[in-house]
Formats: structure tokens, C-alpha cells, sequence
């Protein structure tokens, strides 16, 4: 089903998570404007991959409401997601390691192609030429990702920088029109998230909407349209990167403020003390 | 660290058209040379691969732990015996019509397990085995005749030729073998076959990539019961009579173990770990009753040395040495 | 085996005034609990394994088989002749039965087991169905494929009457020797400082191994009580039931793992409370629906708690990774 065009294309309305009595997702709300790069940034633990998992299906959320376009999300299977249009990656790399990388891509065309069982067996012409389509859409992915050399690969012998760029294909190819990475530039060298940086450019020049989580500042000035901060479930911030970047409230959930500090070091010297007895 | 295959595994591969042909040609030959109690041995060893094939399916292509595949091979054998003696339906027919009865058992029995975690999902499977041997026994409203099983005089006719002789027999089974093994080389090769790959692989990402992990575990489990009960028509009309004894969840173990030792989803690992149950008893008559003594002892020692199996697919070995982190 | 008494209550039972209802309702009971403390005993053995090594031994079962037949050949051969007095012969055949399937068990575990502790879940299921058709029919080869029978002699018989309910020295024995050993196994789990190691090593083998546990000993250990306990249930019930065959092993073992699962896995009282409902659970429905369904009912027991409880009434205590 495709999204209508509407300049807010993914909707979050206070939307809360709890994990027995944790409060993962605490009335957060966000809007994703079409056409735009948004990032997700805050401290580890603060929520952040939750609302992605809140988002594509593989928890369902305590109160509020996620609509795409017109299509509300909540109750879906993460299957189904994919087919109304948000692919995503994972923060911890989940690839099929023993297949080849061409393999892993073709994954994401299956929700776009139909052929069941009987359709495979007789070989019927529809699921030829489906067949046709998938593998040249697999074929455009990989090389928009710039690792076509490496398809027949098994997933497995790949390198860091290259497992996260066929994880990226591989959500491209289900045709999104979202994508959501989840710190796609976590452990890559600054020469790869420069590569990164204009790669995502490209695909949001092509027409998809990204939302990633990210803790690399330098790729979130770069490249973001709009910042949203989250800090223990809450959104704390958002705006433009700049904007962001100097409101106190960020800074203070980063760094912490003087008192803080001051308190942080006083416990700091407790303990020491203790376990010197 | 590629995978290697040995000299010889790559030299067949390399060849495989030549192989199969040759493959293909012996064994189209081979009831003419040896006699016929040998002959009705590899009867017996064709419907074991049928079997293989069909578990494999759901073993070997998705992972699911499955230790109840006799239940389906009963289903359809019974309703072969119920059908054909009843109401007189053809056998040709009969073999579809079981092979979707079978299938629907299977549908409706995965439904509500499909997604238990492997031992848990052994264990039930186990369980569903029994209480359908069970019931058998109990012949419910007369018609499964109970301990004594039931009797099927009706036969194959082709071209007006009966097919009873172990010879018509062997040609039978193993062009059902021909033919299986065509349509799953299709569906390995197509969108059924990679969602299965995915599904085994991880299926957290699988479903989060737009597989619907859900049918393809039910579509792997219901076509491994449908090609079960189909087994199961060809397997009544050879035997001519059929009682529940044919279906413990002992046979069921053995088939699993035989799917595991040919090899996780390896097809000629299945044929030659069946062959190996059927054909090898037959060569060391002495040893008949510690057959099943060195089976369990095989399996043990198999699982520490050589876990991948006799004829390993590719795919497994790694992860079966390694774990899964299940 | 015991479907003679079975269905003659449930032909009976709907015809017969209340009050005769109701003795019959409890002697049921009095089966069931007596059934069911076989199966605790040997759901423990499962339940403890699988709580400190994630396994289902599938070769559980045919220790408790082993163990049947081992106290019968004691009883059969050695002590046949001897001239002690029945009780202290029947606990020799006990113990002897308990050692040797101990020593069995750890010899398993060391061969068969240990070298696939890495290994994924299924080579060890693998592995473990091996081991089980192995014993299976190594059983079936020493002793014979017919039944074989606990001699008459070997059998204290005394029965009394509680309350109008006919109840026998066996029933109570069973009972009793369920529950003490259940009670001391829970002890010695939570009291102990080796049962502190158990636990421990049960929720993460590595971090066990790095306080100072020695996990191989543990594991041992485990092997020691597990199959022990079976044996001796086994003991019981050739004494109980009079006759063995080789196949008890598994359709004992899957009630027992219903069992376990049942009172939830890794649990021990839950073994206890598993096994003793079980028991109840299977001779009510062959008193009051069939006996030749009743196996059917207990598996349907177990495919629904899979499906709908799996952690059981008292709760799994298997940590989860998470």
C-alpha cells in the first residue's frame, strides 16, 4: 500500500512503552516530514531504539498512536510494516551470514513479489518475470551501496564497513519509502561515514524519507534536516541541528551540569573511600 | 574462511549433469540385475526418501524441530485404506486426495504451535504423534479398525497393467521420488525457497526484512505433511495392510535422526541416510538385532564428530559446530 | 496396565449410590497420587537438568527403565537366595539400582554430553535420542523383549482401610518416599553450599565458573541425583505394578516431562506439584472418561500448557538470556 503524499509522512503521537515497571517510551511525540533526513539522538539507554522497534512492528506500545500517511501502525505485524513501506537496519548488525550478499538483498524484494507455492512450482511466466524484476531491483540496490563486487560473497566474510552497507541494501530493497537506520555509522572510520553521509544524501535525493538514530555528531550536523533528543523516554529537544545543539537542555543530558558534576564526584570519592577499608 | 569442499565433492559438483544422468540410468536398470527380495528393499528405501524429503522440508529448510512426521504418513495411509475400501475410489486419486487431508491436518494441527521454541516444539510434536497412533487404536466410530489396522485390496492400474511385482513397485516409488525431487529443486530455487533460507537463518530479521515468518513456517510444515500423507497412499497399497504399529513416534524419531544424519536440509543426504537404514540391516543379516543398538550409537557418536551429517549442505555446517545461541 | 481396575470404576461409577461414588472418587485419588509420585520423581531428574544445562535428556526416561530392571535382577539373582529379612533386601536392590544408574548417568553425561555443550540445542537433542535408543535397546537385548515381572515374594502386601478407602502399604510407601526425597532434594538445593552452586550454575554457567565453581563438578552432581532419583522410582514401580518392559522408559518419560513442565521447568517443588496433579489429572479421566483415551488426555494436557502456560503453575526458573 503506498503512502499518500503528505508532507508528514510518519506520525508519532504520545507514544509510551513500559517494560514491567520501567518506562522505556514516556509520551513521545514526533512528526517526519517527507523528503527530509531526521535523526533520533540521546544518551545510551534513552529509549531511542525502542521507538524504532515501537515503529516497525516488534513492540506494540502501551498508549498513543503511530500513523504513516494515513495507515495507522499499531498492531502490525513487523512484516507487515515492511510492506506499507518502512524498511529498516539494525543497531547490532542482523544479517544471514551464510548467504551471499546477493542472497541477503533479494530478502528485501520479497514482500514485493507475489509468487506462492504453486506459482514456484509450475514456474508459471508471471513469476518468471517477477523473478526478472527482483533481480535487477537487488542488482540496483547493491550497486547504489557501491558493493555489487561483492554479491556472490557469503555475508559472513565481509567486512565491518561493508556488513552495514548491505544491511542498508537490503532495506532499500523493499522500494521504502521510509528508511530507518539505526546508528548506521556506529564503528566506521571517518573516511567510511563521509562515504556514509553522501550515500544517504543519494537516497534521500531519490525520494526516501531517512530516519536514523545516531551517536556520530559529525554525520547528524552533516546531514540532518531536523534533530529531535531524547533523554530517559522523553523527548527533551528538537529542531535544527544547530538550534539543538545549543539548547541547555541537551547539553545538560549530555554532559551533565556543574552540580551534577560536583555530585557525581563527591560519590565518586565515597566509594573509593569504602572499598579502601 | 570459505568453506571447502573436498576434491571429490567439488569434482561432482563440477559435473553434476553427467553424474545425474548416469545416476538416473542405473537405477532405471537396476531391477533388472538384482532379485527381487533386493528389489523390494529399495521399495521400502524409496518410500523412506519420500519421507526424508518431506521432513526435510520442514527440518532441514526452516529449522523446525519436527518428531512427529508419522502422524501424517498415518493420516494418509488410513485414508487411503477408509476411502478405497469404502467408497472405491481410485488409488491415483487417492494419492492427492490423502496428501491434502494430510496437509490440512497438518495446517490446523501447527496453527497454535508453530511458534514454540525447538525442544518445546519437539516435545508436542511427540505428543500429537501419540495421540493420533492412539486414537488409530481406538478405532473411533469403527473406522480404523483398531489394532489390527485395516486391509487394502485395491491396486495401481496403469495402461491396464497391475502394478503388484516388487519391479512395478520400485518404478512407482521412485518416479514419485524423480518427481519430488524436481519440484523441490524449483522451490529451492524461487521465492518459497529463499523465504525458507531467511526464516532458518534469523528470523527476527527475516520478519523484520518483509518475510512473513509465520506462513512460511506454516507453508514449509503443511507441504512436509501433505507430501507425508501422499507417501502414505503408495505405502498402504504395498503393504495391502496397515495397522498403527507402522506409525510409533519411535519410526518418527528414526526419520528425524536419518534427516539429521544425511545432512540438515541436504537432499542427497537424505537419500543416502535412508539407504543406509534400509540397505545396510539387509547386508549385515547377523547383526539384524543390534540394528537399532548401533543406530542410537551412530547418532551419539555423529553429533560430537561429524554433526553436519554424511553429506552435509553447506549451509548448516557452520552454525550446527558453532551453535546457534538458541 | 492398571486399566482392569480403571475401567471397572468407570463402568461402575455412574450406577452406584453417593456415598459409594465417593470412595471410589478417592481411590482414584489414592492411584493418581500414587502414580503421580513416580512421575515427581522422575520429573525432578528432568527438571534439574534442564535448569542447570537447558537439555531435555531424552535418555531420562530409560534410566528410570534401567533402574527397574536393575532392581529386579537384584532381586531375582543375588538376593534370591539370601536369607535377610525382605525389607533390608529390598533396599539393597535399591541402592545397588540407585549406584549403578548414578554411575551411568555420569558416564553418559561425560561421553555424550559434555563434548556438545557448545554445540547448538539440536546436536544435543540429537545426541540425547541416540543415547535413549541406545540404552532402549540395549535393555530390550539383556533382558528380553516380553515383559518381565518383580517376583511375588518381593512385594510387602498390607493393606488397611481409611475411612471405607482401601489403601495399600505400596501406595503409602510411594507417597512417602516421593515426598521425603522431594523435601530433602529442596533442602539441599536451598540450604546447602553445594546447592547454592547448583543454582548458580543454573542461571549462567560462565559467571559460575569465574566465583570459583567448579561447573563439570556440578554437572556431575547433577547427574548423580537425577538418574538416581529415577532409579529408585524405577524400583517402585516394578514393586508397584509387578511387571517392566524396556518401552516404559518413554511413555513414562514424556508424562514425566509433562510433568515437569506442567509444575514448571527448572522448578522443583514444581516437579512435585507437576508430577502429583499429573497422576490425579490421568486417573480421572480414565476413571471417569476411558482408559484407553487417557494417554491421549495427557497429551492433550501437555500441548495445551505449551501452547497457553508454559511456564507451568509454578512459574519457570530457567533465566532467560536476554
Amino acid at each position: 500500500m503506498n503512502p499518500t503524499p503528505d508532507a508528514q509522512l510518519l506520525s508519532l503521537v504520545s507514544v509510551s512503552k513500559n517494560f514491567g515497571g520501567l518506562r522505556a517510551v514516556d509520551s513521545f511525540d514526533l512528526n517526519i516530514a517527507k523528503d527530509s533526513i531526521t535523526s533520533l539522538i540521546g544518551p545510551n539507554g534513552a529509549g531511542k531504539t525502542t521507538v524504532f522497534n515501537l515503529i516497525t512492528g516488534i513492540y506494540r506500545p502501551n498508549s498513543g498512536s503511530i500513523t504513516f500517511g494515513a495507515t495507522p501502525l499499531i498492531g502490525m505485524l513487523p512484516h507487515q510494516v515492511v510492506e506499507t513501506g518502512i524498511a529498516r537496519t539494525f543497531q547490532t548488525l542482523r544479517l544471514f551470514e551464510n548467504l551471499t550478499c546477493f542472497e541477503n538483498v533479494l530478502a528485501g524484494q520479497h514482500c514485493r513479489c507475489k509468487a506462492g507455492l504453486l506459482a514456484c512450482v509450475l514456474n508459471t511466466r508471471a513469476r518468471r518475470s517477477e523473478e526478472v524484476r527482483a533481480h535487477s531491483e537487488a542488482e540496483r540496490c547493491l550497486r547504489q551501496l557501491r558493493i555489487w563486487h561483492l554479491r556472490d560473497e557469503l555475508a559472513r566474510n565481509l567486512s565491518y564497513g561493508d556488513r552495514r552497507r548491505l544491511e542498508i541494501a537490503r532495506a532499500m530493497a523493499s522500494i521504502p519509502a521510509l528508511l530507518i537506520l539505526d546508528e548506521p555509522a556506529g564503528g566506521l572510520n571517518e573516511r567510511e561515514s563521509d562515504e556514509l553521509m553522501d550515500i544517504i544524501r543519494e537516497i534521500r535525493d531519490s525520494g526516501i524519507t531517512v530516519f536514523l538514530i545516531e551517536h556520530d555528531m559529525r554525520v547528524v550536523m552533516g546531514i540532518s534536516d531536523h534533530v529531535a533528543v531524547m533523554e530517559y523516554g522523553r523527548k527533551i529537544s528538537e529542531g535544527t541541528p544547530e538550534a539543538v545543539q545549543k539548547d541547555p537542555a541537551v547539553i545538560e543530558a549530555y554532559l551533565g551540569t556543574d552540580d551534577e558534576d560536583d555530585e557525581a564526584e563527591a560519590e565518586a570519592d565515597a566509594e573509593a573511600g569504602e572499598s579502601v577499608q | 574462511m570459505r568453506l571447502e569442499l573436498s576434491k571429490q565433492a567439488s569434482f561432482i559438483r563440477a559435473h553434476s549433469a553427467w553424474f545425474i544422468g548416469a545416476l538416473a540410468i542405473a537405477a532405471v536398470a537396476l531391477p533388472f540385475f538384482i532379485s527381487d527380495y533386493w528389489t523390494d528393499v529399495c521399495v521400502f528405501w524409496g518410500i523412506n526418501v519420500l519421507l526424508g524429503l518431506s521432513l526435510n522440508i520442514i527440518v532441514g529448510e526452516v529449522g523446525l524441530f519436527n518428531m512427529g512426521q508419522m502422524a501424517f504418513f498415518a493420516i494418509g495411509a488410513y485414508t487411503t485404506a477408509i476411502l478405497s475400501e469404502r467408497f472405491g475410489i481410485n488409488l491415483w486419486l487417492l494419492i492427492p486426495i490423502s496428501g491434502l487431508i494430510a496437509a490440512a491436518a497438518g495446517y490446523v494441527l501447527t496453527g497454535p504451535i508453530i511458534h514454540l521454541r525447538g525442544d518445546y516444539l519437539l516435545m508436542v510434536t511427540i505428543g500429537l504423534n501419540e495421540m493420533i497412533r492412539i486414537t488409530l487404536i481406538n478405532n473411533p466410530f469403527g473406522l480404523t479398525g483398531g489394532p489390527n489396522g485395516l486391509i487394502v485390496l485395491d491396486q495401481f492400474r496403469i495402461f491396464g497393467h497391475v502394478i503388484q511385482r516388487p519391479a512395478d513397485f520400485y518404478y512407482l516409488v521412485w518416479a514419485a521420488v524423480a518427481l519430488l525431487l524436481f519440484c523441490l529443486g524449483r522451490l529451492q530455487r524461487s521465492r518459497v525457497g529463499r523465504a525458507w533460507n531467511y526464516v532458518r537463518e534469523d528470523p527476527i530479521a527475516a520478519e523484520a526484512t518483509g518475510v512473513n515468518t509465520r506462513w512460511a513456517k506454516t507453508l514449509a510444515f503443511t507441504l512436509g505433511a501433505g507430501i507425508a500423507g501422499a507417501a502414505g497412499t503408495i505405502f498402504a497399497a504395498k503393504m495391502m495392510v496397515i495397522s498403527p504399529d507402522s506409525f510409533t513416534f519411535m519410526e518418527s524419531v528414526i526419520l528425524f535422526c536419518i534427516v539429521i544424519l544425511g545432512g540438515m536440509g541436504s537432499i542427497p543426504g537424505v537419500i543416502l541416510a535412508s539407504g543406509a537404514m534400509m540397505v545396510l540391516p539387509e547386508l549385515l543379516r547377523n547383526f539384524a538385532q543390534y540394528r537399532m543398538l548401533l543406530f542410537g550409537l551412530a547418532m551419539a557418536v555423529m553429533m560430537i564428530f561429524r554433526p553436519q551429517g554424511l553429506w552435509p549442505s553447506q549451509r548448516w555446517m557452520t552454525r550446527l559446530k558453532e551453535g546457534d545461541g538458541e | 496396565m492398571r486399566t482392569g481396575v480403571a475401567s471397572a470404576a468407570a463402568v461402575s461409577a455412574w450406577r452406584l449410590p453417593c456415598r459409594v461414588k465417593m470412595v471410589v472418587f478417592l481411590e482414584q485419588m489414592v492411584n493418581g497420587l500414587t502414580v503421580g509420585a513416580v512421575y515427581s520423581l522422575v520429573a525432578l531428574g528432568y527438571t534439574m537438568v534442564y535448569g542447570v544445562m537447558r537439555l531435555i535428556n531424552f535418555a531420562h526416561g530409560d534410566f528410570f527403565m534401567l533402574g527397574s530392571y536393575l532392581g529386579y535382577t537384584m532381586l531375582v539373582t543375588v538376593l534370591a537366595q539370601s536369607s535377610l529379612p525382605l525389607w533390608v533386601k529390598l533396599c539393597l536392590a535399591t541402592l545397588i539400582s540407585m549406584g549403578a544408574i548414578s554411575l551411568l548417568g555420569v558416564l553418559v553425561e561425560r561421553m555424550a554430553y559434555r563434548p556438545l555443550r557448545k554445540s547448538s540445542r539440536l546436536t544435543a537433542v540429537v545426541s540425547a535420542l541416540g543415547v535413549s535408543i541406545f540404552l532402549q535397546n540395549a535393555a530390550m537385548l539383556i533382558w528380553g523383549a516380553r515383559y518381565q515381572a518383580y517376583p511375588p515374594w518381593s512385594v510387602p502386601e498390607a493393606r488397611w482401610m481409611l475411612g471405607g478407602v482401601h489403601v495399600s502399604l505400596m501406595q503409602l510407601l510411594i507417597m512417602g518416599i516421593s515426598l521425603v526425597l522431594m523435601v530433602g532434594l529442596y533442602m539441599f538445593v536451598q540450604r546447602t553450599t553445594v546447592g547454592a552452586a547448583i543454582r548458580a550454575t543454573a542461571i549462567d554457567h560462565d559467571t559460575a565458573r569465574l566465583m570459583g565453581i567448579d561447573v563439570d563438578q556440578i554437572i556431575r552432581i547433577i547427574f548423580v541425583i537425577g538418574p538416581g532419583l529415577g532409579a529408585i522410582a524405577g524400583v517402585l514401580l516394578g514393586l508397584y505394578y509387578r511387571q517392566i518392559h524396556f518401552t516404559v522408559g518413554w511413555s513414562y518419560g514424556l508424562k514425566a516431562f509433562t510433568a515437569a513442565i506442567l509444575g514448571g521447568i527448572g522448578n522443583i517443588p514444581g516437579a512435585m506439584v507437576g508430577g502429583m496433579l499429573l497422576g490425579i489429572l490421568e486417573m480421572l479421566g480414565a476413571g471417569y472418561i476411558s482408559a484407553a483415551w487417557k494417554d491421549v488426555f495427557v497429551f492433550l494436557i501437555l500441548i495445551l500448557l505449551l501452547i497457553f502456560r508454559p511456564t507451568g503453575i509454578l512459574g519457570e526458573r530457567v533465566a532467560e538470556k536476554v
